[in-house]
């Protein structure tokens, strides 16, 4: 029963049937999603309802108790080989950005290359100023986390996500902690990578964001997909009930 | 337009309000110190006592049995400062036995291990909710005290015999050959520090990250075991205690009073640090490992890279200051009868009625070594401080 429309275009990631308990709580209750290559996924729906659970999983931040999870062809397993050949591939950005306190911005950019892909330190350097341009903050790199604003934080995070050249970007309510005048300058730059054809699922409530961006938003309610649609057909016509009465809420205020 | 300029009146003027507090501060004090030191020398001059401190070339006319030798001909002064080198023994073997013992106990409060997580809680809530006092007392008599014999001593492997007479064990020695195994040690330096160059240039060349002191160090080990097995006999030997008439001989020896003193503080101080350690791995937040987890770093470089450093930043500041409790608290020797240098200056109290000198004495001795200790905290902490702003 997959409620997912799948385009069988080159699926990068596949989920099939992914069940997770937290103790006697059945968090997610039968996931199933295939995402293309280049494909820009918005994930959203209540809060508690298992999405941020569902994307950890992904690059086994948590374990998954049934069902199947693939990624750019390897298997999700108890193999720690597969586990980190996974990580490579897969950059996430927190809501509380995580950066290394103890690490100036360069640092933490250059940590991961030079650590876990072993790039050359000065190769690693000149990715990491490449990488501050790009999100816009080149002028920052010698400062420690804790001397910047959200926005500016959010935007090393994600520079130091892309240091490691992965192949999908997982982003989870990465504009939820901030300030709203910050928000623009992080989804612009989300914006941009999107363009740029980066694989990405994105965990937002930003509806405006979504329905420039995403190629597909998905519904997620009570541990499942409940719906998943090109953004115009998504908030024109949603199919169920708790889609509609969902964005009646966060559209209406 | 600029603000109109008004005349601020003195009684309201926060600058002047300011100064004029300061003066008075300084005024009250003087007067306070000014009766303090009239009243003392007026009353000293009734009893007719006078401070000074030629005494303390007297004989002391006393015995201290426990650290460098003193005779009862000796001086006074000679006599604190046994009970100086006494007290620093006791807080240096302490500081060291106690944050092994802390670390240990602080990861094991956070083992996933029930029956190791439990033990650790066990120690750490008994010894940090009862007095130390007590416990002192309770390692002295009922447990030194309450050894076999010394012709019945338990026998631990080492060999380390346990005792009422203390703790006695076998202790390293140097033989003949040990000047011959100089000369591998020397070279193993010298090797090792090649290696270290050599090896950080390589590094530095091909612009990867490594450990070059670990290189070096297990270069130095190899050549200083290879000169070990190449010699006839062994350059270090053991000197093993052994049982004569009236008690151990040889090897090293400490005696219950130590012995108890020394358990007393490592056991209380070591819960103290573990709660320290425990806490400072739980503050460093479970987004960092994530994020260092989802950067694909395997789990040592997790630990070392990212947890490590950070929860060094907690924890270094609040052991310090249980570095200084253990100082201070180490004058519990008295309860035990352990000379330190509390309990010396005692002794000198009682036989030469010098009171205020003394007790000059004992105050300055633990204010400079916290003086010590808390220099280094601050300037260890400035050192590692996190930039927040
Ligand atoms: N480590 C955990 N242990 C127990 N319950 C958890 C844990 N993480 C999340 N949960 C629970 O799982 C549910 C789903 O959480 P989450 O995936 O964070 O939801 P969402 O991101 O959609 O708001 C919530 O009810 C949450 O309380
Ligand atoms: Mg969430």
């Amino acid at each position: 029963m997959d409620c997912v429309e799948t385009r069988m275009s080159d699926p990068i990631i596949v989920a099939e049937d992914v069940h997770k308990w937290f103790g006697n709580f059945h968090v997610l209750r039968g996931v199933h999603l295939t995402v293309s290559r280049g494909e820009v996924l918005v994930i959203c729906g209540p809060s508690g309802s298992g999405k941020s659970t569902f994307i950890r999983i992904i690059n086994r931040l948590e374990e998954h108790q049934r069902g199947r999870i693939a990624v750019d062809g390897i298997e999700l397993t108890n193999d720690l080989r597969n586990i980190e050949a996974i990580r490579r591939e897969i950059g996430m950005v927190f809501q509380q950005f995580n950066l290394f306190p103890h690490l100036t911005v360069f640092e933490n950019i250059t940590l991961a290359p030079i650590w876990a892909r072993k790039v050359k330190r000065s190769d690693a350097e000149k990715q990491a100023l490449e990488l501050l341009e790009r999100v816009g903050i080149p002028e920052q790199a010698q400062k420690y986390p804790g001397q910047l604003s959200g926005g500016q934080q959010q935007r090393v995070a994600i520079a130091r996500a892309l240091a490691m050249q992965p192949k999908i970007m997982l982003f989870d309510e990465p504009t939820s902690a901030l300030d709203p005048e910050m928000i623009k300058e992080v989804l612009d730059v989300m914006g941009e990578l999107a363009a740029s054809g980066m694989t990405m699922i994105v965990i937002t409530h930003e509806m405006g964001f979504a329905r420039e961006v995403a190629d597909r938003i998905a519904f997620f309610d009570e541990g499942r997909i409940v719906e998943a649609a090109a953004p115009v057909d998504f908030f024109t016509a949603p199919e169920h009930e708790r889609t509609k009465l969902f964005l009646s809420q966060i559209l209406h205020h | 337009m600029p603000a109109p300029q008004t005349v601020i009146p003195l009684w309201r003027d926060v600058r002047v309000l300011r100064i004029l507090a300061q003066v008075i501060f300084v005024i009250t004090l003087v007067l306070v110190a000014n009766w303090f030191y009239t009243n003392l020398s007026r009353n000293l001059g009734r009893t007719g006592i006078h401070v000074g401190f030629d005494f303390l070339h007297l004989t002391a006319g006393f015995r201290i049995s426990e650290g460098i030798s003193f005779e009862s001909t000796d001086s006074y002064g000679y006599a604190f400062w046994v009970g100086i080198v006494n007290t620093l023994r006791v807080i240096g073997i302490g500081i060291l036995l106690a944050t092994i013992l802390g670390l240990v106990a602080g990861v094991a409060r956070l083992s996933t291990n029930w029956l190791v997580c439990k033990m650790a809680s066990v120690y750490i809530e008994t010894i940090r909710n009862t007095p130390l006092v007590v416990q002192l007392f309770f390692w002295y008599t009922a447990t030194f005290l309450k050894l076999p014999n010394v012709h019945d001593s338990l026998e631990l492997p080492g060999p380390i015999y346990l005792s009422q007479r203390g703790l006695a064990l076998p202790v390293p020695h140097l033989t003949e050959h040990f000047s011959s195994w100089s000369y591998f040690l020397v070279a193993g330096l010298v090797l090792a520090c090649a290696v270290y160059v050599g090896r950080r240039r390589y590094l530095q060349r091909v612009q990867r990250p490594g450990f070059p002191s670990a290189w070096a160090l297990i270069t130095f080990l190899g050549t200083s075991a290879l000169g070990w097995f190449l010699l006839p006999r062994s350059p270090i030997a053991w000197e093993v205690p052994v049982l004569s008439r009236f008690n151990f001989e040889g090897g090293l020896q400490f005696t219950p009073e130590f012995a108890a003193l020394l358990t007393g503080l490592v056991v209380y101080t070591g819960a103290f640090i573990a709660e320290i350690v425990r806490g400072g791995i739980l503050a460093v937040s479970k987004g960092q490992k994530e994020a260092a987890r989802a950067l694909a770093l395997n789990n040592l470089q997790v630990l070392r890279l990212v947890i490590f450093p950070q929860a060094l930043r907690v924890i270094i500041p609040p052991i310090t200051s249980q570095y200084l409790n253990l100082a201070k608290n180490s004058s519990l020797a008295v309860a035990v009868g352990y000379p330190d240098l509390f309990s010396v200056a005692n002794t000198i109290i009682n036989q030469s009625g010098r009171a205020i000198e003394m007790i000059l004495f004992i105050m300055g001795s633990y204010l400079i070594m916290s003086l010590i200790t808390s220099a280094f905290s601050n300037w260890y902490n400035r050192r590692i401080r996190l930039v927040e702003h």
